[in-house]
């Protein structure tokens, strides 16, 4: 494919929808087609068809437009604007949806959208999200997708690429923050007879779904992200790992790849250039380890996902050895608009340190759950009570925990931080990949410790002997707490406990497993001391609650 | 690894020394008789560094490195024993002892252990924390060894030397975490393994009493290493 | 020089096929292995001794490190399933908001821990990390289908549809 070619699909693209004065975009992403949005989707199909309404009204199948907690989401729109967001929609409200497309919203099912939780975003990495069609690359090109390729390969150097991305400022989304551009600089200037490109879509935080969601909705824009970096570090093989339990993500995944190696923008020499990229799936099979760069390598070799030690680092010796670049899904899908629009546009948004946007999957006690994309720099407190809309069922906040088992939990007292790398870093939990969990008055946070540390448990690898038996005795002592049986002289092992993990352990799984203990442990001491001294839960969680954390 | 020009010089506990660049902290604490405690690493099998027995301190960085992968650099200041070491390195054999059953006094290494050595020099009297006391089998099927999986800290010394030394790779390690399992083949009784050839190294390379030969009683069981570097020279020499 | 003659399927069971196909997809190289068992759980349902030994020794990888591997992903079950599925979600999001309750329901209602088939082969209880539908939090898979808000009232009834005597 030539620039030329490519603007010219998107021309006819354009032109083919500007047909279509009338459209409905219904939401296919996991979310609503758990709630029958196929559904949905097919009855607007034949109603459209029954109307004789094929020539200027279409319904598209588009990703997440992030309210899940409301879906089936569609939304409507004529040429003159007229949009609404229609929520909770069934298979039977077609015919009224399309009967008042021009005149006036149906108001049983309308969607308020100029509420904090749609103004107050920012959409960088989602701008195509909700939007295009993610099944059809001809939509994606007419979003302006694939131009940065051609950019980057037909006007810049590899070496210009990285300056950008550099310059942009972005850090890698999958939770430690290391600088983008510094690790894509690193593997460009390893000595490699080959270089690896690996996209880490093995999401395994619980309560996080950003990754998922970029994969489902905009598949293109992150095979675009690693054809970019391919040509900046100069790699030719390039790898995406992702999880088996996303069905639908790997389905879209693979539909992307296929139509843009017909399309010529993947495989060998692309858009005319000397540049040759190709991209292989390959499947995670649960195991949260394999998010650990070097435990993700040993399973794409098909090995037991045990992390080694680190140096070497992958970027000098990664995927056979050899010089390996590895970015998670959001970073990817945050390239090509940086190339695009520069990385001093990239770096005009959010803080000194943290640039961009971050996606955050909003969840647990909250009124509105979903997938939001916000500025760096929002405080904690516009999080869960603007966007988030607060505490529902008139109960009282008690904690919102980021970084899923790596990470912390954040008391009322300290709502008011930004959300950065560095400030959620100081406050003792991690910016992590993306989970957001709101926990109200009604969670012990003894037992949403021990939650955690019977993730670690299982998640563990086995390699190391800290992380192994540790995480098994820590958990230990956190049940025998929520069983009120536990003693000062626990909690003080516990402690011991979480200095030895953090500082022995080989990798970050178990160096990080103490954050959720450590964390409740400073903000949330006397919930602790009341198991221990006084045998009550106070949120009356533990003793009677059934079944207990196990999972 | 090809070999460098620079040698580096390094101070160990404030001793100065000299290496190779391809050594570890640990082959340069070896080759000058200075003690550092480990299970996984043998010398003469490849180092996994996962023991975390072998952490050192060394002067400018804030985290403690193994030492059995950790190679040497120019300048490097380690401190191989510090109370802080002392503390995480007798927690982390109480996490050994208290994973699965170690009960010296009717073990066949009794005074031969490689774990019992270390608590006592490390002056560990008693474990701090329950045992976990899984159910975990003997495989005595094989006609001249035993398996004990009460006694394994899953070092993963035995697989390591039947894949790296013998070339059989019979030996692996199944599950993962606290459930983690050397097995055999198929996770098959040893005896009738087909790619087992019955050499003995994962017995003697076996740090506690877990591999034993049959026959062995209380405190009989010594292992002879000398194999693992007459091999090791033997195959450099052929090279 | 020794060569590897690449054994035969072991019976003429005709998803041997699909097996083999992913295994020279990858060039019979060992990097293979764990897309080969995704083909064969696909095919198959579960891994046995007698997929794990095919797959290991067509791509000359160690018998016990193909088990190594199985038994390392919790993806891989090396038991069959059961007629139906039910996989309770016990990510963050879940767990805040009832996964427990369900988990307690089901064992009760069917007396089979995570991971088991009930004895009468009807239905396999398994949970999952999480699926990443956390804004339909508590979520179960009934099969495939994944549902959203559902309350331990709810799993019991859909449980008791699978399980009666004529189901």
């Amino acid at each position: 494919m030539t620039p030329d070619e490519l603007l010219e699909i998107a021309e006819t693209e354009r032109e083919s929808q500007k047909r279509f004065t009338h459209r409905v975009n219904v939401c296919l992403a996991a979310g609503c087609v758990s709630c029958q949005s196929q559904a949905v989707k097919d009855a607007l199909d034949s109603d459209i068809a029954r109307r004789g309404w094929g020539d200027h009204c279409q319904a598209k199948g588009v990703g997440c437009m992030g309210l899940c907690s409301e879906g089936p989401l569609v939304s409507t729109g004529v040429l003159t604007g007229n949009d609404r967001l229609y929520k909770r929609v069934a298979a039977a409200d077609a015919a009224e949806i399309l009967d008042s497309i021009d005149g006036a919203p149906v108001s049983r099912l309308r969607c308020p959208t100029d509420v904090p939780f749609f103004q107050r975003q920012k959409k960088i990495v989602l701008e195509n999200s909700g939007v295009i069609d993610p099944e059809r690359i001809e939509d994606y090109i007419a979003a302006e997708g694939y131009q940065a390729l051609i950019q980057a390969l037909t006007e810049m150097t590899p070496r210009e690429v990285v300056e950008q991305v550099m310059a942009s400022g972005l850090r890698g989304r999958g939770g430690a923050g290391y600088p983008t551009g510094l690790k894509w600089s690193t593997v460009a200037k390893s000595f490699g007879v080959q270089k690896f490109v690996i996209c880490n879509a093995d999401e395994g935080d619980p309560g996080a779904f950003m990754d998922r969601s970029v994969l489902e909705s905009d598949p293109h824009r992150v095979l675009e992200g690693m054809l970019i970096a391919a040509y900046a570090v100069g790699s030719s093989d390039g790898y995406i790992y992702v999880r088996a339990e996303y069905p639908l993500a790997i389905k879209r995944l693979r539909a992307a790849i296929r139509q843009a190696e017909r399309a010529g923008l993947l495989g060998a020499n692309i858009c005319g250039t000397r540049f040759s990229f190709k991209i292989d799936l390959r499947l995670g099979a649960g195991a949260f380890v394999c998010g650990e760069e070097t435990a993700l390598i040993a399973s794409v070799e098909g090995k037991r996902g045990t992390p080694r030690a680190r140096p070497p680092y992958p970027a000098m010796e990664g995927l056979q050895g050899q010089p390996t670049l590895i970015n998670n899904v959001e970073t990817f899908a945050n390239i090509a608009p940086i190339i695009r629009k520069g990385g001093e546009w990239y770096a005009q948004v959010g803080t000194e340190k943290s640039k961009g946007t971050k996606v955050f999957a909003l969840a647990g006690r909250v009124q509105n759950t979903g997938l939001v994309e916000v500025p760096m720099g929002i405080t904690l407190r516009e999080m869960v009570f603007e966007i988030g809309g607060g505490i529902p069922d008139g109960r009282k906040f008690k904690a919102v925990q980021t970084g899923g088992p790596s990470g912390g939990c954040l008391p009322e007292e300290v709502l008011d931080q930004p959300v950065d790398y560095e400030s959620l870093a100081r406050l003792g939990s991690i910016m992590g990949s993306g989970g957001m969990i709101v926990i109200d008055e009604s969670s012990c946070m003894v037992d949403v410790a021990k939650y955690f540390m019977d993730f670690c448990m299982t998640e563990s690898c086995g390699k190391c002997t800290p992380c192994r038996v540790g995480t098994y005795q820590m958990h230990r002592i956190l049940s025998s707490i929520t069983e009120m049986t536990a003693t000062p002289q626990d909690l003080a092992m516990l402690e011991e406990f979480c200095d030895l993990l953090k500082h022995t352990s080989l990798c970050g799984l178990g160096q990080s497993a103490p954050n959720p203990v450590v964390s409740t442990l400073k903000s949330f001491a006397a919930e602790y001391k009341s198991h221990i001294e006084d045998h009550t839960c106070p949120a009356g969680v533990c003793g009677k609650q059934p079944g207990g954390a196990r999972t | 690894m090809t070999p460098s020009t620079g040698v580096k010089t390094l101070k160990i506990d404030g001793r100065d020394f000299s290496a190779r660049p391809d050594e570890t902290i640990l082959d340069v604490a070896r080759e000058n008789k200075i003690f550092i405690p480990r299970m996984c690493e043998l010398n003469g099998l490849s180092t996994v560094g996962a023991c975390r027995l072998c952490l050192v301190e060394v002067k400018g960085s804030n985290k403690l490195l193994p030492s059995c992968v950790t190679h040497v650099e120019e300048g490097m200041e380690v401190t191989t024993t510090s109370e802080r070491l002392t503390h995480y390195r007798r927690m982390i054999v109480e996490l050994l002892f208290s994973e699965r059953n170690h009960v010296c006094s009717v073990c066949v290494s009794n005074g031969h252990c490689e774990l019992q050595n270390l608590a006592q020099k490390l002056g560990i009297t008693h474990v701090r924390f329950p045992y976990r006391n899984p159910k975990v089998e003997v495989d005595a099927s094989h006609e001249r060894f035993v398996i004990d999986h009460n006694r394994c800290i899953l070092c993963t010394r035995c697989v390591r030397v039947c894949d790296e030394i013998e070339g059989a790779h019979t030996w692996d390690i199944m599950g993962r975490g606290v459930d983690a399992k050397v097995i055999t083949d198929l996770n098959q009784p040893w005896g009738s393994s087909a790619t087992c050839t019955g050499c003995g190294k994962c017995v003697h390379v076996c740090p506690t009493g877990a591999l034993f030969e049959k026959g062995r009683s209380v405190a009989e069981m010594e292992k002879r290493r000398s194999f693992l570097p007459y091999l090791t020279l033997m195959r450099e020499e052929h090279e | 020089m020794l060569t590897f003659a690449k054994p035969a399927p072991p019976n003429d069971d005709k998803r041997w096929r699909l097996v083999d196909a992913t295994m020279r997809r990858h060039g019979q190289q060992s990097r293979g292995l764990i897309e080969a068992l995704h083909t064969v759980q696909e095919a198959f349902g579960y891994l046995d001794d007698l997929s794990l030994r095919y797959v290991a020794t067509s791509l000359r990888v160690p018998l016990s490190r193909a088990y190594g591997v199985a038994t390392f992903y919790h993806f891989f079950t090396l038991k069959p399933a059961g007629k139906h599925t039910c996989v309770i979600c016990t990510g963050t999001a879940c767990y805040i908001k009832g996964a427990p309750l369900l988990l307690d329901a089901i064992q009760k209602d069917l007396g089979v821990l995570p991971g088991e088939t009930t004895p009468d082969g009807k239905v396999s209880f398994l949970t999952a990390r999480c699926l990443g539908s956390c804004g339909l939090a508590p979520a179960v898979v009934y099969d495939q289908q994944v549902a959203g808000k559902v309350s331990a009232q709810a799993l019991r009834e859909h449980l008791s549809q699978w399980t009666r005597h004529d189901a």
